[in-house]
């Protein structure tokens, strides 16, 4: 019986990985470190004049980075727990014809300039919310699109057949969602979410325009001060950072894809 | 060893099968104005099988899945055993049903053992009993639970995967089972050995099979009976495959049943009825110059090699083996089992060089070789016989038979076209 003899070629492949792969999730965060570690000796030696030293303080940079980071996971949590149900709700049966509506809103959301939600948000809940919540509000709105659109084009590309199978053998329309599609839709979802993370990040810096903190303080100041070396220092950390972030993205990826596809 | 005859129907089991009954079945969608079926009603008997073809478009997978619900009727009735479908929560009826799909349509991020006991864990079995069920259908199957039942769907080949749906669709016991096109994605070798293993495991289960196919020979050799449908379901004929191929109801089935019915016939004999001959055999690590005199001395050229549990390895000539003693073969031998066809069997025998096929019986265990002569002559008398029935059936009915040649058995130059 030829066939149940196992295929070599397929048992090879489950090792899984590519070699691409496997470069970028070990490249990206040695380049991190290295580009943290060249930052951190050039702070140490440079010849930095008062207003510079003030600007780069660790202390400040410090709380800088920790309030990017959190205005990202924040923001970034909310978007998953609002597009993912969402797309879930425009994929089915009784509720899909108003999917293309809500992509048109999402897309219309994205094309705003992200500088324009985050002032017009800013004067509009003025006293109504923190500056902090502005801005997660204005990132939210500004990242849901990926996650909701991949969301829906990931549950859609599975299969019909599974889909009519697992009604079939007797599970319930709750169970083929949550045991079959939404596990088959993961890869797909979770590249949006890895998208959304990138776009929030980077936003993030326009943050502290509103007073909400995080890595464009360090920026701004060396704008508006006119200080050179804070301007790129200030780059430099937002562009590490954004690195770390796609990494972490690109790890959660690997960890929520079910095996055996 | 001498060819044996086996006789499968000695094997059969008790009937655990349900009837099914459609009464007046329609559907209509919505937005159209034609039913897509109109108003069938029939009976499967428990423990049969029911082959449902039709050119397509013609309902009969509608008509299936109306079974199950997955489609809802518009209207009519259809029960299963003494209970309405329509009287079960739908999803606790499913339960109860078998389906199977073409390509097994496994769940990919679900391991082998996981796909078949979806529906035994939905219906509260302990962890134990699905464990040892699930070993249980693999080996019912062919497929060695230990090697195969923590492997992902995508690490099997189609027939594998097929094998893997099927015992899926057996997992819960359900009374009875649908199947769509169950062997419609899987090359025609591993098609035909698919269908004789639901054929044997059918012998004892005696389940209640409903099967959506478009290929006519399929249906010949799986049917009980066949339904065969005109548009919107109207029924052409409903029948035993000798009773459809002897006289077919109208122009219709006679055209679909294809022109060359008497070869069709050939669906209908199973390699069980001819006459097997011995061929030499060999053992794995026999010495071969013993062999190669034995082979002689019966006026063999080939030798069929078989391994410690009696199944047929290779078949190699006697120019072929090299050494002092037989090794493993490695050539990828296509045995036929018992409960083949004599369609089946010239398919393969056409495949490899030797004008006729290694048969193999339960558990793939060596029965003797089938040659092209064997398969003739019994073809010459079933002609034989078929043309006397025949004679004696136009008397009665007054002849809306279609006309048949007693020259199309005979040309084996035909032969191989009979299998499209």
């Amino acid at each position: 019986m030829a066939e149940t003899r196992p295929s070599k070629r397929v048992a090879a492949k489950r090792s899984g990985l590519g070699a691409g792969a496997a470069i970028e999730l070990l490249g990206i965060p040695i380049i991190v470190l290295v580009g943290f570690a060249a930052y951190a000796w050039w702070h140490s030696v440079a010849d930095l004049d008062f207003v510079e030293k003030s600007s780069l303080a660790w202390g400040d940079v410090w709380l800088q980075i920790w309030q990017h980071v959190r205005l990202t996971l924040v923001a970034s949590a909310i978007v998953v727990a609002v597009a993912v149900p969402l797309g879930i709700l425009l994929t089915r049966p009784r509720t899909k014809f108003l999917a293309p509506g809500v992509v048109g809103v999402a897309n219309g959301g994205q094309a705003a300039p992200a500088i324009g939600l985050l002032v017009l948000l800013f004067l509009w809940l003025n006293g109504d919310l923190s500056g902090f919540w502005t801005a997660i509000l204005a990132l939210a709105l500004y990242g849901i699109l990926p996650v909701l659109r991949n969301t829906i084009t990931g549950l859609q590309g599975v299969d019909p057949t599974l889909v009519e199978a697992g009604r079939g053998i007797g599970l319930s329309g709750r169970a083929v969602l949550f045991r079959i599609e939404l596990p088959l839709a993961i890869p797909v979802i979770m590249a949006g979410i890895r998208t959304a993370l990138i776009l929030v990040v980077g936003t993030a810096s326009l943050a502290s325009f509103i007073n909400a903190g995080g890595l464009g303080g360090v920026l701004t100041a060396g704008i508006t001060l006119y200080r050179y070396p804070v301007m790129v220092a200030g780059a430099v950390l937002v562009a590490l950072l954004a690195l770390l972030v796609e990494w972490v993205g690109r790890v959660l990826e690997l960890i929520a894809r079910p095996k055996g596809i | 060893m001498t060819a044996t005859e086996a006789a499968p129907s000695s094997a059969t089991g008790e009937v655990s099968g349900a009837e099914i009954r459609l009464e007046d079945v329609t559907k209509v969608y919505p937005g159209q104005k034609a039913p897509a079926v109109d108003g069938i009603s029939l009976t499967i008997p428990a423990g049969e099988i029911a082959m449902f073809v039709g050119p397509s478009g013609c309902g009969k997978t509608t008509t299936l899945k109306m079974i199950n619900r997955l489609i809802e009727p518009s209207s009519g009735t259809i029960v299963i055993g003494d209970q309405d479908v329509r009287k079960r929560g739908v999803d606790e009826l499913r339960r109860t049903i078998g389906y199977v799909i073409q390509g097994g349509s496994l769940f990919p991020h679900m391991t082998v053992a996981k796909n078949i006991a979806i529906v035994p864990k939905l219906l509260g079995w302990d962890d134990d009993r699905i464990v040892k069920r699930v070993d249980e259908l693999l080996d019912l199957v062919s497929l060695d639970p230990s090697r195969y039942r923590d492997r992902y769907p995508r690490e099997l080949s189609g027939g594998q995967q097929q094998r893997v749906g099927v015992a899926r669709g057996l997992a819960a016991d359900p009374p009875v089972i649908l199947m769509d096109e169950p062997f419609g994605a899987v090359d025609p070798i591993t098609r035909q050995r698919l269908q004789d293993e639901l054929l044997s495991i059918q012998r004892e289960l005696r389940k209640t099979i409903v099967c959506v196919t478009h290929d006519i020979d399929e249906a010949i050799k799986m049917g009980d009976r066949i339904l065969i449908l005109q548009e919107q379901a109207h029924i052409a004929q409903y029948d035993t495959p000798d009773v459809i191929l002897g006289s077919p109801a109208n122009e219709f089935v006679a055209d679909f049943v294809g022109a060359g019915s008497s070869l069709k016939q050939l669906s209908l004999a199973r390699i069980s009825e001819v006459e097997l001959r011995s061929a030499t055999t060999a053992r794995i690590g026999e010495r071969t110059a013993e062999v190669a005199q034995r082979a002689q001395a019966n006026g063999d050229l080939a030798v069929v090699v078989l391994d410690d549990r009696d199944r047929p390895r290779g078949w190699p000539w006697l120019r072929q083996l090299k050494g002092e003693t037989i090794v493993e073969p490695t050539e990828d031998l296509v045995n036929l089992d018992s409960r083949a066809t004599l369609n089946d069997a010239l398919d393969t025998m056409l495949s490899n060089g030797h004008g006729g096929a290694v048969v193999t019986g339960d558990r793939d265990a060596y029965l003797g070789v089938v040659d092209f002569v064997a398969v003739t002559d019994h073809m010459r008398d079933m002609q034989a016989r078929a043309n006397q029935s025949a004679a004696e059936a136009g008397s009665e009915t007054g002849g809306t038979r279609i006309a048949r040649s007693d020259d199309e058995i005979d040309h084996g130059t035909d032969l191989a076209g009979t299998d499209g």
